[in-house]
């Protein structure tokens, strides 16, 4: 049998911000249109873990291999492989001076270089898919929080990436709004698209995720599938993290 | 500074009555304002109507072009220089970014006044001195052309106007910097990871996505400095060179009309700065009006 067809491997990986150690050495294979979502308590390093991924944090020490190329501190490699790593934030972070269009075409033309036609094209498909597409020529500021990070995704889609991390994307989001973007990310995952998902929407890690990993101090706890996370979680921090997650 | 709200903006305009807004336009409208401004047409109804202040203002008008241009073109170089120095004070190249704090300290830590003596009298012949023997370089290199030009190049060559203009530019690039790097400094952290995560270079997410929301924040700052600039010009007087103050001067030293020569000067100065504070004013009103469409 062929070995793994892994898309994103950590090894070793250790980060620290001064005395805080906030990842500990962790470990993570996640094969090519897996959904990995990750769980775990606030300031336990999911964050971190994520971004050490497309390097806007660079490792204290250990590897990170993207398709099969290791992570340098190499500014042109890392924009190239940047730009196969879509990424959605907590807080959106979409330009404020830019129409949700030209948020998503900016990057396509100068990092991807396309024309602004094609550019523009491939937004518009990315504006239908995430739904808003008679949003295109309004501004970030007259948006929902729903709305808003579903311009991020389509933003993120329209770099054609390999892989999509999503550091909780619905965390800030009003309860109404959660549900239209998780929607899209769901759709995402029946796709194939290969997702590292930083959330604790239960619901959504039940219905698409392939594997659950739980972190603590920078350390992974238990990483299996969901089903058997929920209904037999073999750690004590893993019960009792659980526990208060499903009682809120 | 927030710019990325996640609740989206309410209209403002529907809960607020009526009486409020009146009420607020009345305390807040700028009544010194209008006060400068009858100050400025009373002063020039005086000068129209009295032949010695006629003279006067006929005789000292004249310089105005010459401060108006050596203000702005002294400010769009100054505007260059304050943009690089601003990136690089927020540079994490250490020796970039000690480069542009000496550059800002050293300025801010010597008077106008006297930067103005220095960078005439001693910054400028400092520097053809120094292209003079990058023309030599040049020339032992087969560059001649260039080499020639640059070893030529005699420090009387360069006219006190336009070491008016160095001097001005060198200074204010010194404050402009500060105003962009706190521009810069205003964006969230949030864009520029956003930039970079989608594979944009650092030079892109400042091009594209940093500085034009920088520079928006800091027009009105911009705008201000630029006012600024213009009152200091009055001391490149000192140089010899025949802005509207030094033409002042010219003329009370020749007429003894010191009163009527320093009246008219005063209130020139005050129109200039009037007339742009008005413009700094209506532009920052236009984009306070443009923020979120
Ligand atoms: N830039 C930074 N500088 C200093 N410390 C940091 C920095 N980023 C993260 N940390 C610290 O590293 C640890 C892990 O942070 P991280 O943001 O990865 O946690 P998290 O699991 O994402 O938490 P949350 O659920 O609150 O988002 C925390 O102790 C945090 O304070
Ligand atoms: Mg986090």
């Amino acid at each position: 049998m062929n070995a793994p067809d892994n898309i994103i491997e950590i090894k070793n990986l250790h980060k620290h911000f001064g005395h805080v150690k906030a990842l500990n050495g962790v470990n993570i294979n996640i094969q090519r249109g897996k959904v990995v979502v990750i769980i775990g308590p606030s300031g336990s390093g999911k964050s971190t873990l994520l971004r050490c991924i497309n390097y806007l944090e660079i490792p204290t020490k250990g590897e990170i291999w993207i398709d099969g190329e290791l992570l340098t501190n190499d500014q042109k490699h890392l924009n190239e492989i940047r730009a196969e790593i879509g990424m959605v934030f907590q807080l959106f972070n979409l330009f404020p001076h830019l129409t949700a269009l030209e948020n998503i075409t900016l990057a396509q033309k100068v990092v991807r270089r396309r024309s602004s036609e094609e550019a523009k094209e491939i937004a518009l498909k990315q504006l239908r898919r995430v739904g808003i597409p008679e949003k295109a020529d309004v501004y970030p500021g007259q948006l929902s929080g729903g709305q808003q990070q579903r311009v991020a995704i389509a933003r993120a889609l329209a770099m054609n990436p390999k892989i999509m991390l999503f550091d909780e994307p619905t965390s800030a989001l009003d309860p109404e709004m959660i549900k239209e973007v998780l929607d899209v990310m769901l759709d995402l995952a029946r796709e194939g698209m290969t997702m590292v998902c930083v959330s604790h929407e239960m619901g959504f890690a039940r219905s698409a995720a392939d594997e659950i990993i739980f972190i603590d101090e920078g350390l992974i706890v238990e990483q299996t599938t969901p089903a058997e996370l929920f209904t037999n979680p073999k750690e004590e921090r893993t019960k009792l993290f659980l526990s208060q997650i499903l009682h809120h | 500074m927030d710019d990325q709200p996640s609740i989206p903006l309410k209209d403002e305009s529907i809960s607020i009555p009526e009486i409020t807004i009146s009420e607020n336009k009345l305390g807040e409208f700028p009544w010194w304002f209008v006060g400068l401004i009858l100050i400025a047409i009373w002063a020039s109804f005086f000068i129209f109507s009295k032949e010695n202040y006629r003279e006067a203002f006929l005789f000292i008008i004249v310089g105005i072009k010459f401060t108006i241009v050596t203000s702005l073109t002294a400010y769009v170089i100054a505007t260059i220089l304050g943009l690089f120095a601003g990136l690089g004070r927020i540079s994490r190249n250490v020796v970039i970014n000690n480069l542009a704090t000496l550059y800002i300290e050293l300025i801010r830590g010597i008077p106008m006044l006297v930067l103005i003596f220095f960078i005439a009298f001693v910054g400028v012949p400092i520097a053809v001195d120094f292209l003079n023997k990058i023309g030599v370089l040049l020339l032992s290199l087969g560059l001649t052309s260039t080499g020639k030009f640059l070893t030529n190049l005699h420090n009387q060559a360069i006219a006190m106007n336009v070491r008016a203009i160095i001097a001005l530019a060198v200074t204010y690039g010194a404050f402009l910097a500060e105003i962009f790097r706190a521009g810069i400094q205003s964006i969230g952290k949030g864009q520029m990871e956003a930039s970079r995560s989608l594979g944009m270079s650092y030079k892109q997410a400042m091009q594209f996505v940093i500085l034009p929301q920088a520079i928006r924040n800091v027009l009105p700052a911009l705008g201000n400095d630029f006012v600024a600039m213009v009152k200091d010009s009055s001391l490149v007087s000192v140089l010899a060179v025949r802005d509207i103050t030094q033409v002042a001067r010219l003329y009370a030293g020749r007429s003894f009309r010191f009163r009527e020569a320093y009246v008219t000067l005063t209130v020139l100065y005050l129109i200039m700065t009037l007339a742009l504070s008005m413009l700094v004013r209506y532009i920052e009103k236009r984009l306070r009006k443009n923020e979120r469409t």
